[in-house]
Order: structure tokens, then C-alpha cells, then sequence
């Protein structure tokens, strides 16, 4: 069976479609947050997602419902903690994180211990994504990534100096706010693409390799959505073809292009020492 | 007219008192020199009078707004002290970076792309960093970081200049190139200036007023005031007194 064969697929083409804007989302909220030295963000709140997950399949609630307002909240909590208890972000990510994951062990303990739906959402299975949940990744990625469009400028002005933007006259809490709760929304949507595990490396991963090539923020956006992107697509069919877990061989794949990323500029930077030392003579 | 007015201020740093009874007013042309000891509440000043900081109690005006109310950022340049915080991995080209000051200025009705092009043009040109746009921010020594964020700071012509300790990082030649452009936009433009600076040898030769805080005013006036005063050989002694005020003509 060849890959087009399998685009024949409901369950391919909607982890195509879900796969393709999540990651579009990622890598474009990956850039920001790893500029922003909150790269661990989506880490934290992924531990926060396992324990809302857990208090949702404890209710038997539908977990999304549960997960997002919990998520937004504790996103929210973070921004809180290192605005006024005087906290940097990555120890105020190591609360919320913490709490997320303890919570999480103690509800699946009281629920009867970790059974196979935790370990669905644990792990990630983009391939099982329902109709449902292809429609709403679809619409939040589009408002996410249209919010992100409409503040474009002011998110670059407070990503590079916060203070400088203030005196531009931007609303810098409510920005910050923005970002945090659209972190937020995106991990909780990533969670059915890769897993809790591995939420944090699509965030990332498509930035870092951004930053090797980009010479421009415009640029290093538009490098980091393409390798996410390109990721998710060759690590659907890649998992496909070898049987190996999906949301495993997207975070391979996309590491895969760090490498690439790095390899070049490495090779940019030798060729232009070598430039050099030659006009020199 | 009075371009900043600040009345009884009083302001905490991490809960720390840094300035109490802060009284005075600028206006517009004054171009001042803000001196004092290290800790002795000069950016913490400045951030208050830019809104950076809240205010543990007192009043502040700019272009007689409260700061509550004012919105004409476009009309107020700034150029941040930490130029050591700066991230050097981040991605945005020198271009990109000077096109930032733009921002208050793009939300006002009428403004187009042509006139903000012509804008970057004209700063990278000022500040003589045409030939460097296209590199990142990363890529530039100390000295060439600090002109790209002047020229974002200056880029809109701005009434007000607020600077913080902005020649540390400046070559001699380019120090001077600097001050220059300064005393420029402060006498054909009557730009209003406030430069935050140690180098108390070199700013009586262009600001035409010494602010001098220590947690408190200690001293408001012209230089040849403070040079004939008995804080010039408090804080400096005799022999600095000579050496620093005798360069300038009164």
C-alpha cells in the first residue's frame, strides 16, 4: 500500500489535518516562549494537563473539558507568581508542575491506579483522534494563530524588551496574559498529538531549529512552522510504515531537523572562517 | 510648557524605600543631567516617570497628563539601562529592532508603510548603521548594540529623550558623535532630555541643569550653579571640583 493509498483514510486525514495546524500552532508559540526563556512552560503545564486528566477520567467527565479550564488557571497562576510573589518563571513553572503531577498520581491512585485511558494520554494517539476533536483543533489553532497575527508587533516588542515596549505604550500585562493562556489552550490541544510526555518538544524543537537558520523574526517564524509541519506529516507516515508510536517518531522527526539545522549553520560558519582567513592572505 | 511634573513622590524597589519627596518639574528644551551615587534611586526615578514602575505615592505629568491618562507614547523616547540583558540568540536583524520604536506611532490614524520605511531609513542613517542592518542583534559588539537601540529610541522624533547611562558602552569617537546628535535634536528640534550618567566631567558640556538625587533631591539647578555650590566639593572634593568645572565656561 502506498502513502497516498492511505490518504483514502478517515483516521489519516484527520491526523493530518489536526497534526498540520497543531503543529503550525507550536512552532509559531514555541518561538515566542523559548525567546521569552519560558521554554519549560509547556512542560509544567503538560503536568498540569496529567493531573486534570486523571481528576476527569476519576468523574468520568470527558477530559478536554476538564483539562482546559484547570490548565488556563494554573497558566494564569504562573503569570501570578512571578509577577507578585516575587518568583522567576522557571521556579514558578516548577510549582505549578509539581502540584500538576501530584495531583495527578494521587487521583489515578484514589481512582484505582494508572489504567490504559491514562496511559493513552500520557503517550499520545494522534491516529485515534476523533471528528470532534479534528474540528476543534482546526477552530482553536485559527484563533490562536489569529490573535497571534492581530499582536503580532506588540508580542515582538515585548519578546525582545519588555520595558521598552511599556514605554510604546503597550499593555504589556495584557499581553503577557494573552500569551500565557494561548500556551495554555495549546498545550491541551498538542496533548492528543504526542502525549503529555512529549508536548514541551513540539514547542521547542521547530524554534531551536528556527534560530540555527533564521536571520530575521519574520524568517525564524516561517522556518520553524515549516519543519513542524513537515515533521508531523513525515512522522505520521514514517510511524505508519515501521509500526512505531506516532507521537514518538514526530518528536524524532522534528529532532531530526534540529540536527540538520545545526549541522548547516556549523557548516555556514566554517566556510565563512575559511572566507575570511583567505581574503586575509 | 511643563513636559514632566512630578509631585511629592515616593517609590519602593522589592519593598525597599529608593526615593521619598520627589518634587520638580522640566520644560520643554531643558536638557538635564541625572546624577547620584550608584543606589541612589536614579532608575527607579526614570522608570516612575515612564509608568515602568508604579508609584508608592505621589503624582506624575507628562505633557501635563497624568500618567494614567497619557497615551502619546510616540512622543517619548527611551533607552533602557541593561544592555547586558540583552538576548544574544535572539533572531531580529538591526532593521528589525530600530522598526520596534515605530509601534506607538503605528496604531495613530494616517500613518503609512511609506513614512515608516523612510523612518528606519533615516535612523539607521543617524546613528550610522546602515551598513549593519541586515545582521542580528547577537552578531554586533557592545558599542554597535547600544547605537541600534538609540536609533530605535530616537526613531520618531520624539519631544521627550529619556536615557539611561547611554554612552557606557560608546567608543570615544562615537561618545562624542552621540552627544552631538543629542545637543542636535535638543537645539533644532527642542527636544526635552534626560540623560542618566556617571561621567558628571561630560554632561556639564552639553545639559544646561544637574539633577542630582541620593534617595531625596539633593540638588535641582543650572551646572555653574552646582559647580559654585557646597555639593559640587561635598561629593567630589576640591580638587575634582577644579578639574571638573574649570572645562566649562559659564
Amino acid at each position: 500500500m502506498g502513502f497516498v493509498d492511505y490518504l483514502q483514510y478517515g483516521f489519516i486525514q484527520r491526523a493530518l489535518i489536526s497534526g498540520v495546524f497543531i503543529a503550525l500552532l507550536c512552532s509559531i508559540l514555541g518561538v515566542l516562549i523559548v525567546l521569552r526563556r519560558l521554554s519549560l512552560i509547556g512542560d509544567g503545564l503538560a503536568h498540569v494537563t496529567f493531573g486534570s486528566v486523571a481528576l476527569g477520567l476519576a468523574l468520568r467527565i470527558y477530559p478536554l473539558y476538564v483539562t482546559l479550564p484547570i490548565v488556563l488557571v494554573s497558566s494564569i497562576g504562573i503569570l501570578k507568581m512571578t509577577e507578585r510573589a516575587r518568583m522567576m518563571g522557571d521556579a514558578a513553572i516548577g510549582v505549578v508542575s509539581s502540584i500538576g503531577i501530584a495531583g495527578g498520581v494521587i487521583l489515578a491512585s484514589l481512582a484505582g491506579g494508572f489504567n490504559v485511558d491514562l496511559f493513552s494520554y500520557l503517550f499520545g494517539n494522534i491516529l485515534a483522534i476523533s471528528r470532534e476533536e479534528t474540528i476543534l483543533s482546526v477552530i482553536l489553532s485559527v484563533i490562536v494563530l489569529g490573535v497571534i497575527l492581530f499582536y503580532y508587533n506588540e508580542i515582538l516588542s515585548i519578546t525582545f524588551d519588555e520595558e521598552f515596549a511599556r514605554v510604546s505604550g503597550i499593555r504589556t500585562d495584557r499581553i503577557n496574559k494573552i500569551l500565557v493562556i494561548l500556551t495554555a489552550v495549546t498545550v491541551v490541544l498538542t496533548m492528543n498529538v504526542v502525549g503529555i510526555m512529549l508536548i514541551s518538544a513540539l514547542l521547542i524543537l521547530p524554534a531551536v531549529t528556527a534560530f540555527q537558520l533564521a536571520r530575521g523574526f519574520r524568517s525564524s517564524l516561517v522556518i520553524a512552522a515549516l519543519s513542524a509541519v513537515l515533521s508531523v506529516i513525515l512522522g505520521i507516515f514514517i510511524s505508519i510504515a515501521l509500526n512505531l508510536p506516532t507521537g514518538a517518531t514526530i518528536v524524532l522527526t522534528n529532532f531530526f531537523f534540529f540536527a540538520l539545522a545545526f549541522l548547516t549553520r556549523i557548516g555556514k560558519d566554517r566556510a565563512r572562517v575559511k572566507l575570511h582567513q583567505q581574503v586575509g592572505r | 510648557m511643563k513636559i514632566i511634573e512630578v509631585e511629592n513622590l515616593r517609590s519602593r524597589y522589592n519593598g525597599i524605600p529608593v526615593l521619598d519627596d520627589i518634587t520638580f518639574s522640566v520644560s520643554g528644551g531643558d536638557y538635564i543631567g541625572l546624577v547620584g551615587p550608584n543606589g541612589s534611586g536614579k532608575t527607579t526615578l526614570i522608570k516612575n516617570i515612564l509608568g515602568i514602575l508604579r508609584p508608592e505615592s505621589g503624582q506624575i505629568r507628562l505633557f501635563g497628563q497624568y500618567l494614567s491618562e497619557f497615551q502619546e507614547w510616540f512622543r517619548v523616547g527611551y533607552l533602557p539601562q541593561r544592555l547586558s540583558s540583552l538576548n544574544p540568540g535572539f533572531p531580529s536583524t538591526v532593521e528589525e529592532i530600530v522598526a520596534l520604536g515605530l509601534i506607538a506611532k503605528r496604531r495613530r490614524p494616517g500613518s503609512s508603510g511609506d513614512a515608516h520605511r523612510d523612518a528606519v531609513e533615516k535612523a539607521l542613517h543617524l546613528l550610522n548603521i546602515s551598513d549593519i542592518r541586515k545582521k542580528k542583534i547577537g552578531e554586533l559588539s557592545g558599542g554597535q548594540q547600544q547605537r541600534v537601540l538609540i536609533a530605535r529610541a530616537i526613531i520618531n522624533e520624539p519631544d521627550l529623550i529619556v536615557l539611561d547611562e547611554p554612552a557606557a558602552a560608546l567608543d570615544p569617537e562615537t561618545r562624542e558623535q552621540f552627544y552631538a546628535m543629542l545637543t542636535h535634536f535638543n537645539r533644532q528640534k527642542n527636544a526635552t532630555i534626560i540623560l542618566v550618567t556617571h561621567d558628571i566631567g561630560s554632561i556639564g558640556q552639553y545639559a544646561n541643569k544637574l539633577l542630582l538625587v541620593d534617595r531625596r533631591i539633593v540638588f535641582y539647578g543650572s551646572f555653574a550653579d552646582f559647580c559654585s555650590s557646597s555639593h559640587m566639593t561635598d561629593l567630589f572634593g576640591i580638587h575634582s571640583q577644579h578639574v571638573i568645572c574649570h572645562r566649562h565656561e559659564f
